[in-house]
Order: C-alpha cells, then sequence, then structure tokens
C-alpha cells in the first residue's frame, strides 16, 4: 500500500511539475491527451462497463457545449454554473434515447446505429438553429475572467483539464467498486443471465447512460472555453463521437487506465504521424494513423491495458 | 399538387441507389454480423474509378459498372481476408475501431490520388430530361434506378440459384449448421464481403452522374446506409431493398416539405419512429 502511495504521489508530483518546464506545444499536447482522457473516461461508464457502446456521445458533448455558452451570453450565467445545466440537459435527452433504445431491449448494433441517429439528428437541427450561428458556427468573445471559465495561458487549462480527469476517474473509481457497477459488468457479459438473477437491467443501463451523458457535458463545456469557437459539423459529427468513444476502446474499455492509456498512445500515434508525414501528400498523415490503429487492433485486440497487464503478470509469474 | 409527385418519383429513382449500396451492407452484416464502417468509403472509390475510367478512357460510367464492381470485390475481398478475418472473435468495438481505421484509410488515400475538390462525372445525356404527364423525368436518374434494379436482381439470382449463393446464404443463417454440413467459411466469408463490397462499388458508379463528390463524401453515404438497414431489419436483404427506396422517398419529400439542407433528418426521424413501433426493422424478423 505504500509502495502505490509513493508511486501516486511521484505521478502527481510530475504531473504539477510537467506543464510548467515543457513548450506550448507539449501543454496543448497534454491538454487534448487528458481532456479526450476524460472524455474516454465518461463514455467508459457506458460504453466500457456496461458494455452499451454508444456512437452519438458528440451530441451530449455538443449540448453541454451550447447549453453553457448561450446562458454565458445571453443570460450572463457563469460557465461554472452553466456547465451543470448543460449536464443535467445531457442527462435527460440520454434518458430519452435509452427509453427508446432499452424499452425494447435493443442490444449490440441497434444501440450503435440509434446514438448515431441521434446525434445526426441534432447536429442537422443545430445547423438550423440561428442561436447557435447555423453553417457559421459560434464565435464567443474572449474575455480573461476565471469566474467565466475564461484564462490567460494555457497552464490553466492543462490543470483544469487534468482535474476534470481525476473526477472524472475517481467517478469511475467508485462505480467500479460499488454495486452499481457490479451490476453493469453483469449487464455486458451476459445481460439475459443478469436480468434472471434479477438485476434491474434497464435501470441500470439508463443510469449509467445519465451518468455518462452528464460528464461528457460537462466537458463540452471545457472545449467551448478552450477553443472559443463552435460549429455542428465539427463538434456534432460522426468524426467526434469516434474520437470520444476511440480512445478508451484502444486503451481497453471497461478499466479505469484503459481510456488514459489509449487517449495518450493516440495523441502520441497521432502527433507522430502529423509531424513526420504533414509534410507529404495531404491525407497521407491520416492514413498512416489509420494503418496504426489497424495495427493496434490486430496485435492488441483486448486492448493495450489489459494486454500490458498480463505481459506483466506473465513475467511477473503471479496474478497481479 | 405536381410538387409532391415530382418529388415522389426523384425519391424513388433516388432510392435505387440507397437500396443496392444497403443491401450490400446489409450482406456484410448478415453473413459475418460485422458493421462496415468504410462502406461509404468504399462507394466513393467505386465513384473514383468510374471518374478515372471516364477521364481517362472516356468510359461511360453506367459501362465502368463492371469494372469497378470487380475492383471493389477485390478491395473487400482484401479487406476480409487481411483484417476481418483476424478479429471475427474479438469484442465488437474492435472490429468496430479496426473497420473505422479501415475507413480512414480509404478516405485519405482517395484524398491523397484525387485532391479535396469535388468532382464530377459530366456525360453528355447529364441533363436530359423528359416529361411523363406533368413530371420531369431526369434521364441519368432513370437509368441509374434502372440499372440498380437489375443488379439487385442479379443479386437475388445468384443467392437463390447458384452453390456459392446458397453457401453464403446458409452461413448467414446459421453459421454452425453451415459449418456442420463441410461449408469452407472463409471462403465465404471473402465472398460475401467481396459482394456486398461490389454493390456499393457498383452503387458508386451509378451515383456520379447524379451528384457532384469528394473524398469525405463517404461518410455520408455509410450512416445513410445504417440508416437504412435499420428501417428495413438488419440483415434482411429484400428489408434492405425496401428501406432504401422508403428513405429516398422520405428525403426527397423532406427536401420540399422542409428545406433541402435538412432533408435528411426526415429518414433519421423515420429510423426514430421504427425503433418505436417496430425495432425489428420492416421485414426483419426475430433478433
Amino acid at each position: 500500500m505504500s509502495r502505490r502511495l509513493g508511486v501516486g504521489l511521484g505521478v502527481g508530483a510530475l504531473l504539477v511539475w510537467l506543464p510548467f518546464t515543457v513548450s506550448s506545444v507539449w501543454q496543448n499536447l497534454l491538454i487534448t491527451t487528458f481532456y479526450f482522457a476524460y472524455l474516454g473516461q465518461a463514455w467508459n461508464i457506458l460504453g466500457g462497463y456496461a458494455g452499451q457502446l454508444s456512437l452519438g456521445h458528440a451530441a451530449f458533448f455538443a449540448i453541454g457545449a451550447y447549453t453553457s455558452v448561450v446562458l454565458h451570453t445571453h443570460f450572463g450565467i457563469s460557465p461554472w454554473l452553466g456547465m451543470f445545466a448543460g449536464a443535467l440537459l445531457a442527462a435527460a435527452v440520454s434518458q430519452g434515447i435509452g427509453y427508446l433504445g432499452f424499452r425494447f431491449g435493443l442490444r449490440g448494433f441497434y444501440f450503435i446505429l440509434l446514438t448515431l441517429a441521434a446525434a445526426e439528428i441534432l447536429r442537422l437541427i443545430a445547423l438550423h438553429l440561428p442561436l447557435l450561428g447555423g453553417y457559421t458556427g459560434l464565435f464567443i468573445n474572449f474575455t480573461p475572467n476565471p469566474w467565466q471559465f475564461q484564462f490567460k495561458g494555457k497552464i490553466w487549462y492543462y490543470f483544469i483539464a487534468l482535474g476534470f480527469l481525476a473526477v472524472a476517474s475517481a467517478v469511475v473509481w467508485l462505480i467500479e467498486r460499488s454495486k452499481f457497477g457490479a451490476y453493469l459488468v453483469a449487464i455486458r457479459e451476459d445481460e439475459d443471465a443478469a436480468e434472471a438473477l434479477g438485476v434491474d437491467t434497464f435501470r441500470y443501463k439508463m443510469l449509467a447512460y445519465a451518468v455518462s451523458a452528464g460528464l461528457t457535458a460537462l466537458g463540452g463545456t471545457f472545449y467551448a472555453y478552450y477553443q472559443f469557437y463552435l460549429q455542428p459539423n465539427t463538434v456534432l459529427s460522426m468524426h467526434h463521437s469516434v474520437d470520444i468513444m476511440i480512445r478508451p476502446i484502444v486503451g481497453g474499455s471497461g478499466t479505469i487506465l484503459g481510456p488514459i492509456l489509449g487517449s495518450f498512445l493516440l495523441e502520441l500515434l497521432g502527433e507522430f504521424s502529423r509531424s513526420y508525414f504533414a509534410e507529404g501528400a495531404a491525407g497521407l498523415s491520416v492514413v498512416i494513423y489509420g494503418v496504426l490503429l489497424i495495427v493496434v487492433v490486430l496485435f492488441l485486440p483486448r486492448g493495450v491495458y489489459p494486454t500490458l497487464l498480463g505481459w506483466l503478470r506473465r513475467a511477473t509469474g503471479r496474478r497481479a | 399538387m405536381a410538387l409532391y409527385a415530382q418529388a415522389l418519383i426523384n425519391g424513388i429513382l433516388t432510392g435505387g441507389v440507397y437500396s443496392l449500396m444497403a443491401v450490400g451492407l446489409s450482406l456484410i452484416f448478415g453473413v459475418m454480423r460485422v458493421i462496415n464502417f468504410a462502406h461509404g468509403d468504399m462507394m466513393v472509390w467505386g465513384m473514383y474509378l468510374s471518374f478515372w475510367l471516364f477521364t481517362t478512357l472516356g468510359l461511360d460510367p453506367y459501362l465502368s459498372i463492371p469494372l469497378t464492381g470487380a475492383v471493389v470485390f477485390l478491395l473487400g475481398a482484401a479487406i476480409q481476408r487481411g483484417l476481418v478475418n483476424r478479429i471475427l472473435a474479438a469484442p465488437h468495438e474492435m472490429q468496430i475501431l479496426l473497420m473505422m481505421g479501415v475507413a480512414l484509410v480509404l478516405e485519405n488515400l482517395a484524398l491523397m490520388v484525387w485532391g479535396p475538390d469535388p468532382r464530377r462525372v459530366n456525360v453528355s445525356y447529364g441533363l436530359s430530361t423528359f416529361w411523363m404527364g406533368p413530371i420531369v423525368v431526369d434521364l441519368p436518374r432513370l437509368v441509374t434506378f434502372a440499372l440498380a434494379l437489375a443488379l439487385a436482381l442479379v443479386l437475388y439470382l445468384f443467392l437463390r440459384r447458384t452453390d456459392l449463393g446458397r453457401m453464403i446464404r446458409a452461413a448467414s443463417d446459421n453459421q454452425t449448421g453451415a459449418l456442420l454440413v463441410g461449408t469452407d467459411i472463409t471462403k465465404v466469408f471473402t465472398l460475401a464481403f467481396g459482394v456486398g463490397a461490389a454493390c456499393v462499388g457498383a452503387a458508386g458508379s451509378l451515383m456520379t452522374p447524379l451528384l457532384p463528390f469528394t473524398p469525405s463524401s463517404g461518410l455520408l453515404f455509410t450512416v445513410t446506409s445504417f440508416n437504412i438497414v435499420i428501417i428495413g431489419g438488419m440483415g434482411n436483404l429484400l428489408g434492405a431493398f425496401v428501406g432504401g427506396l422508403l428513405v429516398g422517398v422520405s428525403e426527397s419529400l423532406g427536401a420540399v416539405l422542409l428545406v433541402p439542407s435538412l432533408k435528411e433528418i426526415v429518414g433519421f426521424v423515420l429510423l426514430v419512429v421504427i425503433l418505436l413501433f417496430r425495432p425489428q426493422g420492416l421485414l426483419g424478423g426475430r433478433r
């Protein structure tokens, strides 16, 4: 236990020290890593633990982002408060989609495509709402004021992203250790058996969906006040939903470290393909990224973290 | 009234191509239980191949269908043999991830080869129309519809009347049973993926005289195909066919009733309605 504490303190100190020593490019990279690890962790609750793969988390992300921005620009409500309104709204919408899907026991691919369709509907609506800026998108005026979630310098965003990630990981940690978490895993492994044993699968899937959607919406607010620009074809696209789900899957879905490892790995792979192949023809760097993704799936079909754990166990000859 | 009749006709004619692309997706899913996230990108490759044959050899896109179909067949078969086949036992999310990787590669290879500008195949009869009572019919749209129908019929006969087709259907209905009677399942999978890809590749060629396209057009086709197969019932080929026509019509009517840029929303709303009242899809049996 004390060794664990030591490792934890060491990692903590490193994370505090790191942003002050690296260039702003690397700061940005780290912020993106934490931020996607956060979103991955939120996705992980529904997609990883409960095994309900969502390809529409961009919807909740966008609901969070737009809600806090609209509340801020039109009603002067600080995004620090507005983000919780966004989270509530996202959780409410998730219950609508969840009701539609889970009531009929839509599973697997049906659920994936339902979530995708829901996000697409929202994207098309957002494109036609003047309030949200339509095709031009919504620009947010930058007025540095910490109480309005607007900061000068990347350091602030670094620590907020890190804090977000820590909170989401703590939530997942608590879920993992609770009965609720055990129910979710039971649903993932064998929904019929869970049902037969008296687990109210509908209720727990809905609950997982609400928590996952709410957390994702908070990430949307962070994005809005980090980028200061929202466009439906970016934040609500299927590409974005893929970006959210891809990291926990690569890292190992249904594990607490999976989204974090996956986020680091993909950020590095993305940066690698961008910096070495961006000079080539347009698209080359993405081709390389796609190939790397395929390679990861073929060689680590259980995800990075579970595979690492397996190697570690074999190397040490005991159950770690 | 004529406006709606016009939209209806246009919708049915466009729906034919939708049907063909969705049938390809449904076939792949029905046999392998794998969702082809690169489906739309395969279609775009069919489009670019037709475009390339048209600009270099002057080959009419309708005549290049056998060529594009064959090339995309090989592409699909190679993807199945080289990649999909290795992860059939992996969790769903890994299969999805793999196909997304494939989609990224295909889309951006097209970007590297043909650039980001919208391309169009300008056939000489591209703008010819004729009147049917009060309704204008685009000639290319009609030809596209007729050929899509013909290709779907060929696929139907292939699946019904040939041994290979029967093997595919057997593997789709009951994989264990097919294995027990000695079906070479890897061969069937490769064939099914290839045929599914060829369908969507041919659909791409058929689409070229109708609308301009870019390397990133694939995503919309992928999403539309998904939508159609759920509406029709996943793995059900007839359902995919009917669903394609239905989505074509609903988009076309949506463009008239709402604003044109909102037309796709009608298809998605249709999907939600189907999920509410008939979650197994229009023609789907038990899930």
